[in-house]
């Protein structure tokens, strides 16, 4: 799993344990092996999981606005009222589900989460900015995205394990929830960044000055 | 479904709904992230699986167990290895996580996996340090095992459910006189009214400086022969039993090795394990099993040892080369993966035969033979192939090489799985 997913879960579990939240479903959407990714979930503490079935050919440019329709359209439908995600995936870093499933819901968001507590219909979220900790309020429902440091996530007991093979996994098709994954970017080209260009050796600090005034540097 | 979820809101007090996780993974993400091993099912109307396929629960089992290893135990190694002492954090992490009572029904609070899981968890904590290992594979191959299959519910309710959650077992069986002869054992049980006293002492019993309940091998009807050989329950604080100094070991030594005398252990009659005077049946039989233990060990010792001297000879560079392009290293590499991969096969073969409820003596001790010996060949061309560097403690490689030696003594040496092994064809033609 995404590590930043893993600590999303994590945090869910968490809730649940405090008795705050009632139920949590996993959803992960991609190709048969997913349904491994929403069992190690099942297994630290995740209720049930909604495998929304990809092939793997079309996985290969889902990007975050197909993901995000996908995790709007299952919000909706589940009637869930906290949305939490990793803050991105460690392999496109695209940093945008999230957001966009915010605004795909016309939910607040609070991202970069460091901190998540509930107060009645609220949630107060700090979240990790440039110049340090910003303490924001939202309503539910929300989008969260998790941060690194929310939560150390626990490791999956080996009983816990066994137990995640009972509990259920759905799975739908993006189709079944009304949402078209044809990939909306075109890759044109990919290039590689330019080589780096043999340098000068210089004898003096003369000699310096004076081939950067020929290259027009100072 | 609303429904339920209105109710479970209302006697929360709480007007929250479901919590939602979305675990987004993208398909390359997954690629990257697979294991070394591809944990598939096997193909609809594929009969025959390679044996290194696995269960999803054994794929996670065994991941999770990897990852634990990598941050919980890998750096500790060194210091455990230094001062010989198991550090409590990873005795407790063991049992947190399961790994003390893999096999024990969940009613037991155990995991209620499958012999195979136990065996992977085995494999890949030897990964990453063989005295872990050994000190989780004593308490799952032999002493859960014992209790389950032989105890008394009252045995099982008192003893299985604390073996799950804090308590370690130690498995007594060797004497100053009795290695390879286990049967010629002198501890004795007297019968006394409805209690037994027992004399004599053990020698080289693992993890006895953290046991809380220790299972007896002791002749209780010395005219009986080794028939008289039953198996008893005692308790760490039982009067007259001691538990001597720890012995100061070439290797494994994070596990604790000690020496027991008994002085007149008074432990009553239902303390007994099973049935009277057949105590040399279930050390033969756990035996059996143990060596598959054993063997998955020494698999992981090795492994984890070529894991960490493979990337080396890929660095290092002589004659202004890679040492790994020379032919003559890629020979010996090749040898040593093949022999590794073997004993592997060996192993897991023998592990599904147990499972199956097929006869599997004769492949257990081939697997225990052979991979001991492999992880013998493999720590020694590993240390070789480091140079001088492996010959230091900067670099984990002497660790198992010294490790690795037990191998061919423990759970019956080398000689006596050949023995068994002959026996058996013996008997076969």
């Amino acid at each position: 799993m995404n590590p930043f997913c893993e600590i999303a879960v994590e945090e869910a579990v968490r809730l649940k344990e405090k008795k705050i939240v009632s139920e949590i479903i996993a959803v992960s959407c991609g190709p048969q092996q997913c349904q491994e990714t929403i069992r190690t979930a099942l297994a630290m503490g995740a209720d049930r999981g909604i495998h929304v079935d990809v092939s793997a050919k079309d996985a290969e440019t889902l990007g975050p606005f197909q993901v995000s329709k996908v995790l709007a359209a299952l919000a909706k439908k589940e009637n869930v009222n906290l949305v939490l995600l990793g803050k991105q995936a460690i392999d496109d870093d695209c940093n945008q589900t999230g957001q966009m499933t915010a605004a795909l819901l016309d939910w607040p968001q609070a991202t970069f989460a460091s901190e998540v507590k509930v107060e009645g219909e609220k949630l107060i979220v700090i979240r990790e900015v440039d110049g340090g900790l910003e303490t924001i309020s939202v309503k539910l429902p929300a989008v969260v995205t998790a941060d690194l440091r929310l939560n150390e996530p626990r490791y999956a007991t080996l009983p816990n394990i066994m137990k995640a093979k009972k509990k259920k996994v759905d799975q739908v098709k993006p189709s079944d929830l009304g949402v078209d994954i044809t990939s909306r970017v075109h890759i044109l080209s990919v290039e590689d960044p330019p080589q780096r260009q043999a340098g000068v050796k210089v004898e003096t600090v003369e000699d310096l000055v004076s081939k950067l005034k020929e290259s027009g540097r100072i | 479904m609303a429904g339920i979820l209105y109710r479970s809101a209302q006697v929360l007090g709480r007007g929250l709904r479901p919590c939602w996780v979305a675990s987004h993974n993208s398909h390359c993400r997954l690629k990257s992230s697979k294991a070394d091993v591809e944990a598939a099912e096997p193909k609809e109307g594929a009969v025959f699986a390679p044996l290194d396929t696995f269960t999803e629960e054994e794929g996670m089992l065994r991941d999770v167990v990897r990852k634990f290893a990598q941050d919980r135990i890998a750096p500790l190694v060194k210091a455990m290895d230094a001062e010989s002492k198991m550090d409590k954090s990873v005795i407790q992490g063991l049992f947190d996580l399961g790994l003390m009572g893999i096999e024990v029904d969940p009613k037991y609070g155990g995991t209620g996996a499958s012999f195979f899981s136990a065996i992977l968890v085995i494999e890949e904590l030897a990964k990453v340090d063989p005295s872990v290992s050994v000190f989780c594979d004593i308490q799952n191959t032999l002493i859960t095992t014992l209790f389950q299959r032989l105890g008394t519910e009252e045995q099982k309710e008192t003893y299985l459910r604390r073996l799950c959650s804090d308590m370690v077992g130690s498995f007594c069986l060797s004497e100053a006189g009795s290695g390879s002869d286990a049967f010629s054992l002198k501890t004795t049980a007297q019968k006394h009214k409805d209690y037994y006293l027992i004399n004599g002492s053990k020698m080289w019993i693992s993890s006895s400086e953290q046991a809380g309940v220790f299972l007896v091998m002791a002749n209780a009807d010395t005219s009986a022969g080794y028939r008289g050989i039953t198996c008893f329950i005692v308790p760490k604080e039982t009067e007259g039993f001691h538990i001597g100094k720890k012995e100061d070991k070439l290797g494994l030594r994070a596990s604790s090795t000690c020496a027991l005398t008994f002085d007149n252990v008074k432990v009553p009659e239902s303390n007994i394990l099973g049935n009277f005077g057949h105590g040399y049946k279930y050390a033969i039989g756990m035996l059996n099993e143990g060596r598959i233990g054993i063997a998955a060990q020494m698999v992981g010792l090795a492994q984890g040892c070529f894991d960490h001297t493979i990337p080396y000879t890929k660095q290092r560079i002589q004659f202004g080369k890679r040492i790994f392009d020379f032919q003559g290293m890629q020979h010996q590499i090749s040898q040593v993966a093949t022999q590794l991969e073997a004993a592997r096969l060996l192993t897991y073969n023998a592990a599904r035969l147990k499972e199956a409820g097929r006869p599997f003596k004769k492949e257990a001790c081939m697997a225990k033979y052979f991979a001991s010996e492999v992880a013998g060949t493999t720590t020694s061309k590993c240390l070789e192939w480091m140079g001088g560097v492996g010959f230091t403690k900067d670099y984990p490689i002497e660790k198992y090489y010294r490790d690795a030696k037990i191998g061919t003594i423990y759970e019956g040496t080398s000689n006596i799985q050949l023995s068994t092994i002959a026996k058996l064809i013996d008997e076969q033609y």
